[in-house]
């Protein structure tokens, strides 16, 4: 084995530019919301630090949130795998099987004990001892809990992981659980979404990388960089929702004038998403931008919430600057504010004042 | 040790050696195989396991039939949408819903880019390392690697300087000793025939791909709003058109257009000179390895898909070809009857599922799904830690589906078949010359190299069929139709009180079909049948083989204990396992037929 390298090491030896090397670590910073300040932190971070090894494993999982990852456009996931990290383990793409894979594992586990990274995408199943999810013979569970055990921190990709998903809607017959229900004692860092974007995911490893430390999280364990707004607080469309100007019907007028989705099911009030600001596929467009409702695919239990298509009865109205915890901490005086089921204009203007009020105090106190 | 003959014509011998391949990587999913070699090191038995469950169509049951696009989508990231676009069409296809042309021609353009970005992402991110050796690549010469390039493309990315670099990139990450995802791969192997410079070529053309395939979707994206994981909607598609009005903007404009045809024309060029032409020089070292060809020249099957115009699903108006061949007769194509139970019904004898009686069949109306999981007395190891399997008994998460008893391929290779066979100049024609390019006989279609062949044909016609279809749009938005979704049977008070549909297409991988059952505005039953289902089924109560096991037979291997002819087979089918291992209602239902309307 030779020596470990830091990722300016190998960039630099790859016949990149110190001047290509910045401009990326700028980008990276934008990418995460930070100031060009940051970038040269970046830059310095990129020197010194070695690239970590990333164990990759799937469980019970549709592979979407590898899709995605590969989609990242800033960083390049090409960059990602052969320069920031050392991605030793991801079935989806590796060259070993069988025996060679599993050696893997081993090599890591012991090698980097307590310094390398586990990104699980996909969930354990619980019932019939495990092996509704089986690799390498044994349960998938097995698996999960070796790796993890032995790891610095757990990214969580994606729902399936952070929350169960798909699979684990009712009446989830394979009783299959997030990943946080048989990992303990490891921090554990959420990055929901079916799948999460990309630059979203990009940015989850770069930061912790650069700054050699989790982000900060939410109540819940997502990174609050990402998670914490309503997509509906960043909407290019919030405009119309509080003007009271709808969409009543697909392909109407309304819609191609680019009306709230509201009444057709958007669940973009009560879902926590860079969606809007980041936007997908390197900022072509996000579900709203082209017609259909946010189906609120980040929010823990989403395929058990209604019907996609039933509007949202109650949304709380808390400002556009408040957080997820914010909105958790003060949900008794979001309970009492619901949007009507015809939400007019004026009501609506009344219900942001006030939130703006409410918003006012909480800055007092 | 015993030597058994199956129905479908392979003959077994589980006697010699047992070789366990598990995880098989570079695929979707979890999936395990198991093979007897015998003294020459040649495969002689073959055991393929589907290693997860998920039960989608359980959770299905009871929902709103207008949400299930959504969850069947998520059986898959991989073939993102594919399986959200059978499921709209076969809600459509019970509520009796008819869509306007441009949502139709908008849903052909997202199908079609999931092929063109599927197969560009599985040549070379999972299955070019089965021929391409990433270490041999460091000792080729740049500038020969640069003749090479521009001897069989005009792609400009081809100078010894392009090349000089990429090898020093490479070289550094090989030095550094963190070989990251190609870590103890099999490098070296016997079975590795590409020399260095072709090597090096392939290995910047991964990279480039890798670059180039994040655009591709952005079809996804301008018409469903993200990828993976599109938005789709029952009665057209959810992305309204407004060319000239106030709010264009955030509509599908000038703009988002302008962007899919650039993505089109782009697409069209790296398929054409860059996939195809490293295909051919790939294709032109590995000539004599002959194997892998399973049930391809016995048994195909396609359902079709890409109607050119909206609500016809008959033969004639399916781009991409439909029919069932048989006992290798090219000359008697029939036409598969998703409504017909006597057509497609799945086994579960081999399955880790009970049926009341496991001899027979059950058409997908007619599903039932009872896990039982148990392994047979011949299987080594404990219930939760398997060594070996035993394939006489259960051994599989994957049911066993058969079309009039037959185990069929299904895939780009079973399309291009059918194709072939049914004459269709745009199949037959691309096929026979490549075979020419090569100095290949029209036998040498039915192997893993013809398979990985056909996949590649299929990107590129696809990639032309976009521009088919952007054409076609732009001329009806021309005409003033600005029509993307029929809302007049949205509301389930619009619907009658009990129905039932099918919807087809064909993914990626193959013939997929959903059917639905609505009772009372909600899901009643759920059932799919995919193409990991047909290509990685078990055995049936008869002992017919599926694809994955019949195309191992008779292999040999340079080294059991390197299974790179192994990984090479079985990723020239694209193995998908999530989308393999559904389950169908735990409820007996009614035997049923359906109209296709």
């Amino acid at each position: 084995m030779a020596r470990e390298e830091t990722f300016y090491d190998v960039i630099r030896r790859q016949g990149i530019s110190r001047r290509s090397f910045l401009k990326f670590c700028s980008l990276t910073a934008a990418s995460m919301g930070l100031g060009p300040a940051f970038a040269d932190k970046i830059a310095n971070a990129m020197e010194v630090k070695p690239r970590i090894p990333v164990l990759w494993l799937h469980g019970l999982e549709c592979t979407c949130c590898s899709e995605s990852f590969i989609r990242s456009a800033h960083p390049l996931v090409k960059d990602v795998v052969l320069s920031m990290l050392s991605l030793d383990y991801d079935d989806t793409i590796m060259a070993a099987a069988g025996h060679q894979a599993e050696a893997i594992l081993d090599e890591i586990r012991e090698k980097y004990r307590g310094k390398y990274i586990a990104a699980i995408e996909g969930n354990p199943p619980l019932n019939n001892d495990g092996m509704y999810c089986i690799v390498g013979g044994r349960p998938f569970v097995e698996q999960l809990k070796e790796v993890c055990n032995d790891a610095a921190a757990v990214i969580a990709w994606g729902s399936c992981a952070s929350w169960g998903c798909v699979q684990a809607a009712k009446p989830n017959p394979t009783n299959a659980v997030p990943i946080d229900k048989v990992i303990s004692g490891k921090p554990i860092i959420k990055v929901p979404g079916c799948p999460p974007i990309a630059e979203v995911m990009t940015g989850v490893v770069s930061y912790i990388l650069t700054f050699d430390r989790m982000p900060e999280l939410d109540r819940q364990g997502r990174p609050a960089m990402y998670y914490g707004q309503r997509i509906h607080d960043k909407c290019y469309r919030r405009p119309h929702f509080d003007a009271g100007q709808f969409v009543e019907a697909w392909d109407d007028e309304n819609a191609r004038r680019g009306y709230c989705l509201y009444k057709v099911g958007c669940k973009g009030p009560t879902t926590y998403n860079a969606c809007s600001t980041v936007r997908w596929n390197d900022g072509v467009s996000f579900p709203i931008a082209s017609g259909h409702g946010c189906i609120g695919c980040s929010e823990d239990g989403f395929w058990d919430k209604g019907p996609f298509y039933q509007r949202l009865s109650g949304i709380p109205q808390i400002g556009i600057e408040s957080t997820a915890d914010q909105i958790g901490g003060t949900l008794a005086t979001a309970a009492g504010v619901a949007v009507a089921a015809h939400a007019g204009a004026s009501a609506v203007k009344r219900l942001r004042m006030k939130s703006a009020e409410t918003a006012a105090e909480r800055e007092r106190v | 040790m015993a030597t058994l003959n199956t129905p479908n014509g392979f003959a077994l011998d589980n006697g010699g050696k047992r070789v366990v391949v598990d995880p098989v990587t570079r695929i979707e999913g979890h999936l395990r195989v198991e093979v007897n070699v015998d003294g020459g090191n040649v495969i002689r038995n073959a055991v393929s396991t589907g290693t997860m469950w998920r039960g989608l169509e359980v959770i299905l049951k009871g929902r709103d039939p207008r949400d299930a696009w959504a969850f069947t989508e998520r059986i898959c990231g991989v073939c993102t949408g594919t399986h959200a676009l059978t499921s709209v069409r076969a809600v459509e296809n019970a509520l009796g819903i008819k869509i306007p042309e441009n949502a139709n021609t908008i849903r052909n353009l997202m199908q079609l880019c999931l092929q063109v970005h599927d197969h560009l992402v599985h040549f070379y991110h999972l299955h070019a390392l089965d021929w391409v050796d990433v270490v041999s690549a460091l000792s080729a010469d740049p500038k020969a690697t640069s003749e090479l390039a521009q001897s069989i493309s005009s792609w400009p990315m081809s100078s010894p300087g392009y090349f000089r670099d990429l090898k020093a990139r490479l070289t550094a990450f090989v030095e550094s000793g963190q070989l990251g995802p190609f870590k103890n791969g099999y490098w070296g192997h016997k079975a590795y025939k590409l020399p260095p410079e072709a090597n090096l070529m392939a290995v910047a053309h991964y990279l480039e791909a890798l670059d180039f395939q994040k655009e591709i979707v952005k079809v996804h994206t301008v018409f469903g709003g993200k990828n993976p994981h599109p938005n789709w909607l029952v009665g057209g598609v959810p992305s309204p058109i407004n060319i000239d009005g106030v709010g264009a903007v955030g509509a599908i404009n000038m703009t988002s257009l302008n962007m899919v045809a650039g993505i089109i024309q782009r697409s069209i060029d790296f398929i054409d000179q860059v996939y195809i032409p490293d295909l051919v020089a790939i294709a032109s070292f590995y000539k004599d390895w002959t194997f892998g060809g399973g049930l391809s020249s016995t048994s195909v099957l396609s359902y079709g898909d890409i109607p050119d115009n909206a609500n016809d699903y008959s033969m004639k108006n399916l781009m991409l070809p439909r029919g069932v061949i048989t006992e290798g007769r090219l000359d008697r194509i029939e036409d598969p009857d998703l409504t017909d139970p006597s057509h497609i019904q799945e086994f579960v004898t081999h399955s880790w599922y009970r049926y009341p009686d496991e001899r027979k069949g059950l058409h997908p109306w007619d599903g039932v799904t009872e896990p039982n999981y148990v392994l047979g007395p011949n299987a080594k190891g404990t219930r939760t830690h398997i060594e070996a399997l035993d394939e006489s008994a259960k051994y599989s998460w994957v049911k066993a589906p058969r079309w009039k008893g037959h185990a069929c391929e299904v895939g780009p290779l079973a399309r291009y078949i059918v194709g072939y066979a049914r004459n269709i100049p745009e199949f037959k024609e691309p096929t026979e010359k490549l075979l020419k390019t090569l100095d290949l006989p029209v036998q040498a279609l039915f192997s893993t190299l013809g398979r990985t062949a056909a996949r590649g044909l299929e990107a590129s016609w696809a990639a032309h069929k976009m521009k088919y279809f952007y054409d076609k749009l732009i001329a009806r938005l021309k005409a003033g139709d600005r029509s993307t979704a029929n809302t007049e049977k949205w509301e389930p008070s619009t619907w009658p009180a009990s129905t039932k549909g099918v919807g087809f297409t064909e993914a990626p991988r193959g013939a997929l079909g959903h059917w639905v059952k609505i009772d009372g505005g909600k899901i009643a039953n759920y059932q799919a049948i995919v193409p990991t289902t047909w290509n990685g089924s078990p055995r049936d109560a008869e002992g017919r083989i599926g694809a994955f096991e019949a195309s191992l037979l008779n292999t040999p291997m340079a080294d059991p204990e390197q299974p790179l002819e192994i990984l090479r087979t079985l990723h020239s089918f694209d193995p998908c396992l999530a989308c393999a291992t559904h389950v169908v209602s735990p409820d007996g239902q009614e035997m049923a037929r359906v109209t296709v309307r």
